[in-house]
């Protein structure tokens, strides 16, 4: 549905994307994951023919997005970062706009526009102006406005970005709700999202495209190891050498490394696992056999810090 | 053209649904309201003084009153176009609206034309309300409606013409107040250009005295439809909204 090849895009000075490519197959939610500054706005700004790549082709539905232009943005339904809304415009006469933008005919104009407010859960607050709507209905105009024509791709830029937990799971819930009718690319920085909702992540950083794969390969190789933080104090009172309780925790068999996270008076830690291994235990043993006391033993989670290192360091 | 219109109507929506229309044509209102006041007073002074000293020139509403006036509101419109263009992109691209637009099946060209019809359409609300006050005179006298409608007509086509560089510049900026002073300070220069022909008759000072909008209204307030000033103003429509096009096209390769 989507195909991306070699796809560049330089700005003055600085290279936002730099020769990526990939493919996603009709139907699909992909996530599409990388910190701020990665490049996914710019990519989905090419995708949705905002913008021109510098170099490279991108095809939507099999139309190029510099040849066609008008075939590809009648296909496709764009949220960007900020939802594009009017605050002078009540909800109801918006998505009505909208949909005479996205070229709808008018006898299907006003069946569209209740479809999607009351798919979006906005119906409740069509005669309200936009400028008084809290953010999460603003993001639900915005998603309405998306997908009111119907379209083959919905592209979905960090559309929790800026909500509360609540509102953040009820819009996760209503792009999964999409899932059948649309093919929908979704950007964010947030790894949980990603996992609640889509089959294929796509991480990109720096602009070049990291990994491309499948969301049970990634988490099982997120979950093949395991981090824990570590917190251990002398007994008694007595004072302890850093470097002796860092020696002792690399001891432990199955820790790949330990990282000292040693603040004033309080000794922390965070000890990794080598792939397929769980160490807490043994950890735990280590310490309370080396006459201290362990204040401390968490999980840690893994952050999307870590989940790049883990996969750029694989991929050499 | 059913997307032109589309965006037009937001547009007008737009101007009415917030205080900028009534504000517009109250200011217009206010302002013409006091210089067709001041005109018609000095007509009827003029014409008393005539009746006490016995001679009698002739009095002429259209000479005296129309003209005079009409050749004012060219200049006021010099001040109230910038308040009528700033918005029209600078808003969209502060607050990102103009992605919902570049992405919409629909050209820049469509896009850039209905907004700066709708800024026309605001334009000649105002001198709509303006107009009100002429009603008087055809109550209480008998001017010729047909060279004031020349100047109506003028009054449009200079509008649309600074409109155009108005439209241009707000595609510029983000930010209203830089799009709205420039335009303003553009608007002033295109009137005052035309004063370097008073005492230089080289060339560049021709050129000056042609580029300058305000003196290509004069044929038409005398009620004259000339083709040479029909043809500058609609130039420069033209070249307005040319340069709005090609920003709005570079706009996308900037972003």
């Amino acid at each position: 549905m989507i195909k991306v090849d070699g796809l560049s895009k330089r700005y003055a000075r600085t290279v936002a994307v730099d020769n990526i490519s990939f493919e996603v197959q009709k139907g699909q939610i992909v996530g599409f994951l990388g910190p701020n500054g990665a490049g996914k706005t710019t990519t989905m700004r090419v995708l949705t023919c905002f913008m021109p790549a510098t170099s490279g082709t991108a095809s939507v539905a099999g139309f190029d997005v510099q040849e066609h232009p008008m075939e590809v943005k009648r296909r496709i339904g764009y949220l960007p970062e900020t939802p594009p809304l009017y605050p002078d415009m009540e909800v109801r006469e918006y998505l009505h706009f909208v949909g005479q933008l996205k070229g709808i005919p008018k006898a299907d104009l006003a069946r569209r526009v209740a479809e999607v407010s009351e798919r979006c859960s906005v119906a409740d607050v069509s005669s309200k102006l936009i400028a008084k709507l809290s953010k999460g209905y603003k993001q639900r105009v915005g998603l309405a406005q998306a997908i009111i024509h119907n379209p083959d791709v919905l592209i979905l830029d960090e559309p929790t970005s800026g909500l509360d937990p609540k509102q953040r799971v009820e819009t996760l819930e209503l792009i999964k709700s999409l899932k059948g009718d649309h093919t929908i690319i979704l950007s964010t920085h947030v790894l949980s999202e990603i996992e609640a909702t889509c089959q294929d992540v796509i991480i990109i950083s720096k602009g070049k495209v990291v990994a491309t794969d499948t969301m049970d390969n990634l988490t099982h190789r997120l979950k093949g190891s395991e981090a824990v933080a570590v917190e251990v104090e002398g007994r008694n009172g007595l004072e302890l050498a850093t470097a002796d309780v860092q020696r002792k925790l690399e001891q432990v068999s199955g820790v790949s490394r330990v990282i000292n996270k040693v603040e004033g008076a309080r000794l922390r830690f965070e000890v990794e696992s080598l792939q397929g291994r769980v160490v807490r235990a043994e950890v735990a043993r280590a310490v309370v056999e080396s006459g201290w006391n362990l204040t401390e033993l968490a999980p840690v989670s893994v952050s999307l810090e870590e989940v790049f290192l883990q996969l750029t360091e694989s991929k050499k | 053209m059913g997307n032109v219109i589309v965006i037009c109507q937001k547009e007008m929506k737009s101007y009415f649904s917030s205080p900028v229309a009534y504000l517009l044509m109250t200011m217009f209102a206010v302002i013409f309201g006091f210089f067709f006041w001041n005109v018609v007073g000095y007509f009827v002074f003029m014409g008393m003084q005539q009746q006490m000293g016995g001679r009698s020139f002739p009095m002429n509403l259209n000479e005296q009153v129309i003209r005079p006036l009409l050749s004012n509101v060219s200049v006021i419109g010099l001040f109230l176009i910038p308040l009528i263009t700033m918005r029209l992109f600078a808003e969209e691209k502060r607050s990102g609206t103009i992605e919902l637009l570049l992405t919409s099946p629909i050209s820049d060209v469509q896009i850039l034309l209905g907004k700066w019809l709708a800024a026309i359409l605001m334009y000649g609300a105002m001198l709509l309300v303006a107009g009100l006050n002429f009603v008087f005179l055809f109550a209480y006298g008998q001017p010729d409606w047909r060279p004031m409608l020349v100047a109506f007509l003028g009054l449009m086509l200079q509008a649309a013409g600074l409109l155009a560089i108005g439209t241009f510049i707000s595609t510029l900026t983000k930010n209203q107040i830089i799009a709205g002073a420039t335009t303003f300070g553009v608007c002033l220069l295109l009137w005052i250009m035309e004063w370097v022909s008073g005492y230089e008759t080289a060339t560049w000072a021709k050129v000056l005295a042609y580029l300058s909008i305000v003196s290509h209204f004069e044929s038409f307030a005398k009620g004259v439809l000339d083709s040479k000033d029909i043809i500058f103003y609609l130039s420069v429509i033209f070249f307005g909204l040319f340069l709005t096009a090609r920003s709005l096209e570079s706009l996308r390769w900037r972003a």
